[in-house]
């Protein structure tokens, strides 16, 4: 059940974009790769799932080489959700789910009663049976990438890529995704926009920038105010979650205030400090 | 470890309770749905007919157009004489007379051959707006009517390929069709990979040049041909034979067989690129191949009956409104359909202005036009919602 990233280097028109990223996810965590816009999360995990041909490198699943793999079957080991999905035609969230089980199913295969238990299940699973027969398009963004974590759960992969889950949500959508994927009980590797937010669900994080791994691990020891100025080339302060313990972020002004911020201020506070 | 993949025995059985009531469970599962929508379109009609009941209406209305098709035109027959000139023929001892010659001669060949063109380029046409992602595809966009326009010009206006009789214009227009197809595949093609917004720009670009290449031809032309080639431009099934009908009929049913057995490619290619590879599609070979089938199935069109527009491009979306996307229904719909809409819009083509025929694509077009409107303004969300 593990995905290991092996030296992993992906060009783009002649642009080595990615640089020998080498980590491991040992099965059944939840890995966070964060980095700043540009850094090259999207294109390491489009390598994973053959958008792009790695320049070199490799991706093993428990040791195996997916990219030797035949699509189909890499399909059966790996499931995505892609970022900013966006659909032209029509499609019910039960005809969506569905389509999630292709790598299973060979030319003029019927949808069989395995095929229709699994897609109900996947749909139960994300809690969105009341929306079976509802239009893909007519969903708000919290439904609609719940629905496509179940088309990612009938494929019935045992590895899980997520590009970006919850970058357009709002924050009750965000930490019920996470909560969703971090219970799925799969090897999960995902792109995170929000720092705090993956500190508090992953198990590992591994921060890439310039296309390259800067530090992996344990979220408190990667997750330090010099890692994350070395990665995003930003002043933030980290404290402890007070709940978890886990790393949180607080950015900071870079433009200093002409007048001091009062240290303890239960006074009806200025608007200005606020950062709107 | 494996998500959502519990035992088969239990799978099965939850699936035996589940799948015999589709209509059941769309219902109960309805005022949940209601009342959690957001504020969207009023009056969304129910989800997805079964697609037997819509199966059995669209052949029965290919029937019943096929029969006015053959039935109505310039001389006047009544029914039980054509259905007595049919009877004869399929029991192998036809009687030579008149009627005989009008329908079975003229009318029917004509009418299959509304049927199959039809049939083919709605079927060209979903899967071309597939292939590009883009619901504003038609058959033609990928360069193959231009293509065959400049050929069957040159027959028409110089007289090539006069060795062959009447094959001229077909033989004319599948060559440019072929030289059409490769220019854009070749063009569109950068490394390995065939990408949407390529195909689109050098399908465009190439019909554009092919375009101008035709008006030219016509503008060197005489005047007399050059009215020829405007009304093959326009589309016609005025010459059908039944010798023209063998190779469109094959073309259609090996398309449609392959297209298909590849059904469920067909859908995760329409969620775009990166989830059909996430789901084990191999995208390069797919789009290639659908590339070629659409590009053979729409210079058939073109070679036997000329360019008719909007076909491919207004049934596809009659077609999705009614069944949605889900592609094993589309097709074996969008056949169905675009056959009796061919056949009934031959048939006004030919009644409207009688004794004179309209130019199909006229017909096609006027009645397509207004129907996507009302259809897309009905359901805007589907058109609206996905920028």
């Amino acid at each position: 059940m593990s995905l290991e990233l092996r030296d992993l280097c992906v060009d783009i028109a002649g642009r080595r974009i990615v640089t020998g990223i080498d980590f491991t996810v040992p099965g059944g965590t939840f890995a966070g790769l964060l980095g700043p816009n540009g850094s090259g999360k999207s294109t390491i995990l489009k390598a994973i799932y053959r958008v792009h041909r790695p320049a070199a490198g490799q991706v093993l699943v428990d040791g195996q080489d997916l990219l030797a793999l035949r699509p189909r079957d890499a399909a059966r080991r790996i499931a995505v959700v892609a970022q900013e999905f966006t659909l032209e035609f029509d499609f019910t969230v039960a005809e969506l789910v569905m389509i999630g089980r292709t790598p299973h199913k060979r030319a003029f295969d019927r949808d069989d009663g395995t095929d229709l238990a699994i897609t109900e299940q996947a749909i139960e699973r994300v809690g969105c049976q009341h929306l079976a027969h509802r239009g893909f398009n007519t969903l708000s963004g919290g439904e609609k990438q719940r629905v496509l974590i179940a088309q990612a759960l009938a494929q019935g992969a045992d590895h899980l890529i997520l590009d970006e889950p919850t970058s357009h949500l709002d924050i009750r959508y965000q930490v019920e995704i996470l909560e969703l994927v971090a219970g799925l009980g799969v090897t999960v590797l995902a792109a995170i926009h929000d720092i705090s937010l993956a500190a508090l669900f992953c198990d590992t994080v591994h921060l890439i920038a310039d296309g390259q791994l800067i530090t992996g691990g344990p979220p408190d020891e990667v997750l330090t105010a010099a890692t994350v100025r070395a990665a995003y080339g930003t002043e933030v302060l980290v404290i402890a979650h007070p709940e978890t313990g886990t790393p949180h972020l607080i950015p900071r002004r870079t433009r200093r205030l002409d007048r001091p911020v009062p240290r303890v201020s239960p006074a009806p506070d200025p608007p200005d400090v606020t950062g709107h | 470890m494996t998500v959502a993949n519990g035992d088969p025995d239990s799978a099965g059985a939850a699936a035996a309770s589940e799948s015999q009531a589709p209509g059941g469970r769309a219902s109960s599962g309805r005022e949940p749905a209601r009342s959690a929508r957001e504020p969207g379109p009023p009056g969304v009609p129910p989800r997805r007919l079964p697609l037997p009941v819509v199966l059995l209406a669209c052949t029965a209305l290919l029937l019943v157009s096929m029969v006015l098709g053959v039935a109505i035109g310039s001389v006047p027959l009544s029914p039980r004489a054509v259905l007595q000139v049919i009877v004869d023929h399929l029991a192998g001892h036809p009687r030579y007379s008149v009627a005989d010659a009008i329908v079975w001669e003229i009318r029917v060949p004509r009418v299959l051959l509304a049927a199959l063109v039809g049939a083919t380029l709605a079927t060209a046409g979903t899967v071309v707006q597939v292939l590009v992602r883009n619901a504003l595809a038609d058959p033609f966009l990928l360069g193959v009517s231009s293509g065959a326009s400049v050929g069957a010009t040159c027959v028409l206006l110089f007289g090539a390929f006069a060795s062959l009789g009447a094959w001229a214009i077909s033989a004319g227009s599948v060559l440019g069709a072929l030289g059409a197809m490769g220019a854009v595949f070749l063009i569109s093609r950068q490394g390995r990979a065939l990408s949407p917004t390529q195909l689109i720009l050098c399908g465009v670009v190439l019909s554009a040049l092919f375009e101008s290449v035709t008006s030219f031809l016509i503008f060197r032309g005489n005047p007399q041909a050059t009215q020829a080639v405007l009304f093959w431009l326009l589309g016609s099934f005025g010459l059908a034979t039944w010798q023209q009908l063998p190779i469109p009929t094959i073309v259609l049913a090996a398309a449609m067989i392959y297209l298909l057995a590849q059904g469920r490619s067909l859908n995760a290619l329409a969620l775009g690129a990166g989830p059909a590879a996430a789901l084990g599609v191999d995208l390069h070979r797919l789009r290639r191949d659908l590339f070629i089938v659409t590009s053979l199935m729409a210079g058939t069109a073109v070679a036997v009956s000329g360019v008719i527009g909007f076909v491919g491009l207004v049934v596809p979306h009659i077609v999705r409104l009614m069944v949605g996307s889900e592609h094993r229904r589309v097709l074996p719909t969008g056949m169905l359909f675009g056959a009796s809409f061919m056949v009934l819009g031959d048939l006004l083509a030919r009644v409207i202005v009688a004794p004179q025929e309209m130019p199909i694509g006229v017909i096609t077009a006027f009645i397509g036009a207004p129907l996507l409107i009302v259809l897309i303004r009905r359901r805007p969300y589907l058109y609206g919602t996905t920028g």
